[in-house]
């Protein structure tokens, strides 16, 4: 940890000292660990049926993976139209029409702060009484509208912080070799903020995914009410549901790492800025939501 | 019009959204003693609490929050018979209370290491280098400067875990403002949408202050540098 602010290189005692917590820092977690896992055995939960079950064809052909394949098509169908949302509504944010800049922030501030179950539980009983799409069909489409006005408004903002955090010589280029002012939005600036943004963006599928899972309020079939199905039918509720909070912890941490790993690369991009003839390069736009070590999920900022 | 104000008669939404503020007041306590604990542990030079608090940062914020608190009332509580008071509706609410908390702690525990990566490193050198040691160093020069800068990251959880506490309705919280507008919305099919801008205002009352105190906090408060 040397290169914390909190903390000099230790010397030889403060390693001692170090070693000496840290053995009985292991010691207390596995001690920790040993209470939870006795403490499940005395229930009866760590028995090899409860668990045996998981892992059979059965489980996964019927149960888990027709609710992980609900879930991520929900998911990609909200990812898709949180990015045209983002980008239109973004573009209005960037507008220099006062209206349209006015309705673009209202519509982006509203939905941010409504909470997302609000809005699944209203279209889901707006959709089935107004007969918009097919009744079956109500919860999913509910689950996706609902997604996709959070999240995109969400996106908004991120297009928004990208295109604001570009040097500025970017747009007076563009004006100076005669584009309009949405042109060069549209050619120059939004393309490199698009580019700037995607961290922050794959940290908001990490959320989708998340915020997917509410869905099961409303009756969509996904992954949570599948394996909530399964556990009822074997009597291993308990362990059912830890194995959908392993599935989604699965893929949320790989998308997290798939964020870092880009954010690394446009950064290392960086010290090319310098050199001639090349673009010059959007550097990571500070403090946007969804960054690796910010919260993705609390991605407001006012 | 009298449709409408009817439903204000018809079911207490004061009521709801005063329970909300209460999941939400509980759960952010909690959250910030917890989130504290974690990050102090993170930014520890001891490799096993470092270990631990990563792992629970990576478990709990990759996990949906409606598993956390559906586990809580269905392997818990029914599976398990652990409960957190006697009584049945009480029970459900500290239920829900916790499961926001632990959720929300990997939060808590990632914007106050974000505000102690705000600090450069030169000044913890200066601290050093005028002689001040560890204790009297993190005292006056690097927390205040680090809670600063963790302002704005802590308010935006508390934004989002006052949006997430109507997750507590599948924890069996039946009286808070999601449960009641569902309540509503199922029994006047006459005004759904001014029922759920009613209950959507709500919100937005609630959580645009929240919003414009801690942008004007870390303003106040910025450190300049």
């Amino acid at each position: 940890m040397s290169a914390s602010v909190l903390f000099d290189s230790p010397g030889p005692k403060g390693r001692r000292t170090i070693l000496l917590v840290n053995v009985v820092g292991v010691a207390v977690i596995a001690l920790l660990l040993y209470l939870v896992i006795s403490g499940l055995a005395a229930k009866g939960q760590m028995s090899p049926q409860k668990w045996a079950s998981l892992f059979t064809s059965n489980a996964w052909l019927n149960f888990f993976l027709p609710g992980l394949a609900s879930t991520l098509q929900a998911a990609a169908v909200s990812i898709v139209l949180s990015i045209a949302f983002g980008l239109v509504f973004g573009l209005g944010r960037l507008s220099e029409h006062k209206a349209w800049n006015w309705i673009a922030a209202v519509v982006v501030e509203f939905f941010r702060a409504v909470p997302v179950l609000l809005m699944m539980v209203f279209f889901n009983i707006f959709f089935a009484r107004s007969g918009i799409v097919p009744g079956s069909e109500s919860p999913f489409w509910a689950v996706v509208v609902a997604l996709t006005l959070y999240n995109g408004s969400v996106v908004a903002e991120l297009v928004r912080a990208g295109v604001h955090n570009l040097p500025k010589g970017q747009r007076e280029a563009g004006i100076a070799i005669g584009l309009t002012r949405g042109q060069s939005l549209r050619l120059i600036e939004v393309p490199q903020a698009l580019v700037a943004m995607l961290p922050a963006l794959i940290g908001q599928f990490v959320v989708i995914l998340k915020d997917s899972a509410l869905g099961y309020i409303i009756g969509y079939t996904e992954l949570l009410f599948y394996s909530r199905t399964f556990g009822a039918a074997n009597a291993n509720t308990l362990q059912a549901l830890l194995l959908a909070a392993a599935i989604f912890i699965t893929i949320n941490y790989t998308l997290t790492k798939v964020a870092e790993w880009v954010a690394r690369r446009l950064g290392s991009r960086g010290p090319r800025r310098s050199k001639p003839g090349e673009p010059a390069v959007v550097g990571l736009p500070a403090g946007l939501p969804g960054l690796p070590d910010t919260d993705a999920d609390a991605g407001q900022r006012r | 019009m009298d449709d409408y104000l009817s439903l204000f008669s018809q079911y207490n939404i004061a009521a709801a959204f005063w329970i909300t503020i209460q999941l939400a007041f509980w759960s952010a306590l909690i959250s910030l003693i917890l989130g504290t604990v974690l990050a102090l542990m993170r930014i520890s030079p001891v490799p096993s609490f470092e270990a631990f608090g990563a792992a629970y940062v990576n478990i709990f914020r990759n996990t949906p929050l409606t598993i956390i608190i559906l586990f809580g009332v269905l392997a818990l509580f029914n599976q398990l018979g652990f409960t957190l008071s006697s009584d049945f509706n009480q029970n459900f609410f500290r239920m829900a209370i916790m499961g926001l908390a632990i959720y929300h702690a990997a939060f808590v525990c990632e914007a106050i290491r974000s505000g102690v990566n705000t600090v450069p490193i030169g000044q913890a050198e200066a601290a050093r280098a005028i002689g001040l040691g560890f204790l009297p160093a993190a005292r006056l020069v690097i927390l205040p400067q680090a809670f600063r800068g963790a302002i704005v990251p802590l308010g935006n959880v508390l934004i989002a875990l006052i949006k997430n506490t109507t997750v507590a309705s599948v924890g069996s919280v039946a009286i808070e403002a999601s449960s009641v507008m569902k309540t509503a919305l199922e029994f006047r099919a006459d005004i759904i949408i001014p029922i759920f801008l009613t209950f959507a205002m709500g919100f937005v009352i609630i959580v645009i202050p929240v919003g414009l105190l801690t942008t004007w906090l870390s303003k106040k408060l910025a450190v300049a540098r």
